[in-house]
């Protein structure tokens, strides 16, 4: 049923193209969730900042970003986006940037992920066990240094869950940008299995792909569980 | 077999750093990320071959453009070119009175006629009342569209849109639909294929030129006129010079210019 | 692709906080937006549009709850077998919960909705049966893959509230002359319901936000709508920021009303 010569790598099989795309697929996964988490650390300090109005720009964003569907989020994000930073950039009399696909595209996932990544930093931060943030005070330590020694390695434990789940979310949130036209994996399968006609063959076989990219990424996600939450029984109780 | 996986994993790559950082003077061409044979299709190595992509590389050869290609989604071509994230749409997209109101158009350089498929036990014009009660397929805001809605919208039972014409031409083989709209090149090419088997021309539709417009034209942005007249004149050039000819060859026999 | 696993810090954590009592910045904020979207924007269209939009915003609640009740009908015994059920039955649902969780929705959709339709194209004898009127529309197949997804995430939810009610209450229950059937239905269902539901209610506002996938195979919900509006005004900001203003508005009302679900649920 299945001509599965179609899938090998060198033409007349399309599996370099897939392959082509799943590689896409995860540059884009993993840029946006890198842009995702400097996001979420901004956000997250934000939220927890005595500054009230930044507080709440923070929690809009927040907000919006986890009411609207990703992939109307895509949309508004790919085509109004982009054009809305470039006329900004204008007004303020800079020369416009020429934002190509990838870069939109891993900057649409970013700025999703971040809402997402700011909830759950918030809540890892607000795990600590507030003597220790009290006691670098008390050792002198600046507010910047207090961050990167105490409370980021402190928080860790906490927010390894929420932020593996959101690396799974982000490998799949890719596939919205096949709607915009962007060439990742779920693209490139539509496209092959169109020209093909072997609808079926290709979708199975991308579905294989991203499953295999799940599987690999819980594997590694409890790897760096375990070393992470070293010392830490109570978690697991 | 290992080596044939490094050089695609290289070429990918390398794809991807030339999709991040644009040179200064390139032009961004994009056609519908989508299978539109014989214009436009992905095949297996994952680079685009078909009519147009080979007529806009010897449009950008002779305007001496040094062209880069981005497809886009259809639905999404004309905000991707007025927020300039590409410079020039080939995706035989017809020049009408209602996209020149938003975007500009070069000179034609081919012209289809719209025309209705639909399978072949059942025998109906592509006339209101032919299609009276069907479920007809359209590509979405397309001239197809936009036809459809103002002269079957009162006599079928439905008008379904799909992102691409692909996919309705798949929806009529698998029975969802009993008809389809669409330009008249692009339906024969599926027509000859397997899947296209199921189903036979059904006619031409009537003219109606405020909708179905002047011919298919390069998409431009508005402002845009050292660009046009480049294109103009490149668009003349390689039809007097026979490049135009040549390429028509290989994938029709007769010109598809039109009068 | 838009849900969360099983793992309790996010799964409660992507719902929608309601709006703060107090809140005069955000306020402001969405007074000058209105405004500013009114004044500049072109809004003639939606004269022509609302009975549409109406349409779509009841299409995309009837896909919501539809999928969710039958997802959730799927996802309990997906959860009983994964959680105490012999291997034959849990390896299997074990397997399914993973392949929908791994995998994005949206390719889940073109599969069951090409795939299906190439294998249409194949076999005639299909489209000669009694279901074919029903088959050749859309709506199934967007329905099936939502209710998959939902059935899938819910089936994980399940498993790890199915194997979290204490030992202890099921024993109790037998002690008091109950038997497996009814102690299933009036003790470990309701205590693992009880347990597993601020991770559903969570996991049913992300099926709101999953429900726009179903455009993409000719679905008319609201976000198939604003689509037509996008292409047939040439508009590009004016119809998404309804779009999205539409979103943010049933998200919010949906996330109030299953929080005083909820509340209710667990007094009980």
């Amino acid at each position: 049923m299945f001509d599965l010569t179609l899938l090998s790598l060198s033409p007349p099989g399309w599996g370099a193209t897939l392959l082509c795309g799943f590689l896409n697929s995860v540059t884009l996964a993993a840029g946006g969730y890198l842009i995702g988490l400097v996001i979420g650390i901004g956000g997250a300090l934000g939220k927890l900042s005595d500054n009230a109005f930044l507080r709440e720009l923070c929690d809009i964003y927040t907000t919006a970003v986890r009411a609207v569907p990703e992939l109307v989020l895509i949309l508004v994000l790919y085509y109004a986006g982009t054009d809305a930073l470039n006329q900004l950039l204008t007004v303020l009399g800079f020369a416009s940037v020429d934002i190509s696909g990838l870069a939109a595209g891993i900057l649409v996932i970013g700025v999703v992920q971040g809402a997402y990544s700011t909830e759950v930093l918030r809540g890892a931060i607000l795990a600590i066990p507030h003597g220790q943030v009290e006691t670098a005070k008390a050792y002198g330590m600046s507010p910047l240094l207090t961050l990167r020694r105490v409370t980021l390695p402190a928080m860790l434990p906490f927010a390894l869950p929420g932020l593996s789940n959101l690396w799974l979310i982000a490998t799949k949130d890719t596939a919205l940008l096949a709607v915009v036209g962007f060439g990742e994996l779920t693209l490139a399968t539509k496209q092959a299995a169109g020209t093909t006609k072997d609808y079926l063959l290709f979708y199975t076989a991308a579905a294989a792909m991203y499953l295999c990219l799940t599987l690999l990424s819980n594997l590694v996600i409890k790897l760096i569980d375990r070393r992470a939450t070293r010392g830490l029984a109570v978690m697991h109780a | 077999m290992k080596n044939i996986t490094k050089i695609a994993l290289v070429s990918c790559v390398a794809g991807l750093m030339s999709a991040g950082v644009a040179l200064a003077e390139t032009v961004k061409v994009s056609w519908a990320a989508e299978p539109y044979p014989p214009f436009a299709s992905p095949d297996s190595s994952g680079s685009w071959s078909g009519w147009e992509v080979e007529f806009a590389a010897a449009v950008c050869k002779e305007a001496k453009l040094d062209c880069e290609i981005t497809p886009v989604a259809w639905d999404g071509i004309i905000p991707a070119l007025t927020s300039k994230k590409i410079d020039m749409i080939i995706s035989s997209m017809t020049v009408t009175d209602e996209r020149l109101k938003t975007i500009d158009f070069s000179d034609k350089y081919y012209d289809a006629r719209a025309a209705i498929a639909g399978p072949k036990g059942t025998a109906f014009d592509a006339t209101p009342e032919g299609l009276s009660g069907k479920v007809l397929g359209v590509q979405t805001s397309s001239i197809h569209q936009r036809y459809a809605e103002k002269h079957f919208g009162a006599s079928v039972s439905e008008i379904k849109e799909y992102q691409t014409l692909d996919e309705a031409q798949q929806d009529l083989a698998a029975g969802r639909i009993d008809a389809i709209q669409g330009d008249s090149f692009a339906l024969n090419s599926f027509l000859k294929s397997t899947t296209g088997e199921c189903c036979d021309l059904k006619g031409y539709v009537e003219k109606d030129e405020a909708i179905l417009g002047h011919g298919i034209g390069i998409g431009l942005r508005k402002g845009d006129t050292a660009l046009k007249e480049q294109l103009n004149a490149a668009i003349k050039a390689i039809r007097a010079d026979g490049t135009y000819a040549t390429i028509t060859k290989k994938y029709f026999d007769f010109d598809i210019y039109g009068e | 692709m838009l849900s969360t696993n099983t793992l309790p810090a996010v799964s409660s954590g992507p719902t929608v906080r309601s709006v703060k009592p107090f809140a005069p910045i955000r306020y402001a904020l969405v007074i000058a937006i209105v405004c500013l979207a009114v004044y500049f924007g072109r809004w003639d269209w939606i004269g022509d549009y609302w009975m549409r939009l109406a349409n779509g915003i009841g299409v995309t609640l009837l896909l919501l709850v539809s999928s969710c009740v039958l997802g959730f009908a799927l996802a309990l015994p997906l959860g009983v077998v994964q959680a105490t059920g012999p291997r034959l039955l849990a390896w299997p649902a074990r397997a399914f919960c993973t392949v929908i969780r791994g995998t994005p929705l949206l390719l889940q959709l073109w599969m069951l909705y090409y795939g299906l339709g190439a294998v249409f194209a194949q076999f005639p004898e299909i489209r000669a049966s009694i279901f074919w009127p029903v088959l050749r529309t859309a709506w199934p197949y967007g329905l099936v893959a939502l209710v998959l997804s939902f059935a899938g995430y819910a089936g994980e939810i399940m498993r790890g509230a199915f194997a979290g009610v204490p030992k202890g209450e099921l024993e109790a229950a037998y002690t008091f002359g109950m038997n497996r059937r009814t102690a299933f239905f009036r003790i470990w269902l309701p205590r693992a319901v009880q347990r597993a539901l601020p991770t559903l209610t969570g996991e049913t506002i992300l099926q709101l936000k999953s429900t726009p996938l179903v455009a993409t195979v000719t679905v008319i919900d609201v976000f198939a709508v604003i689509s037509k509006v996008r292409q047939d005004t040439y508009l590009t900001y004016e119809p998404l920021i309804l779009l999205a203003s539409l979103y943010i508005i049933l998200t919010i009302t949906l996330t109030r009303l299953l929080r005083i679900f909820e509340a209710r649920a667990i007094r009980r």
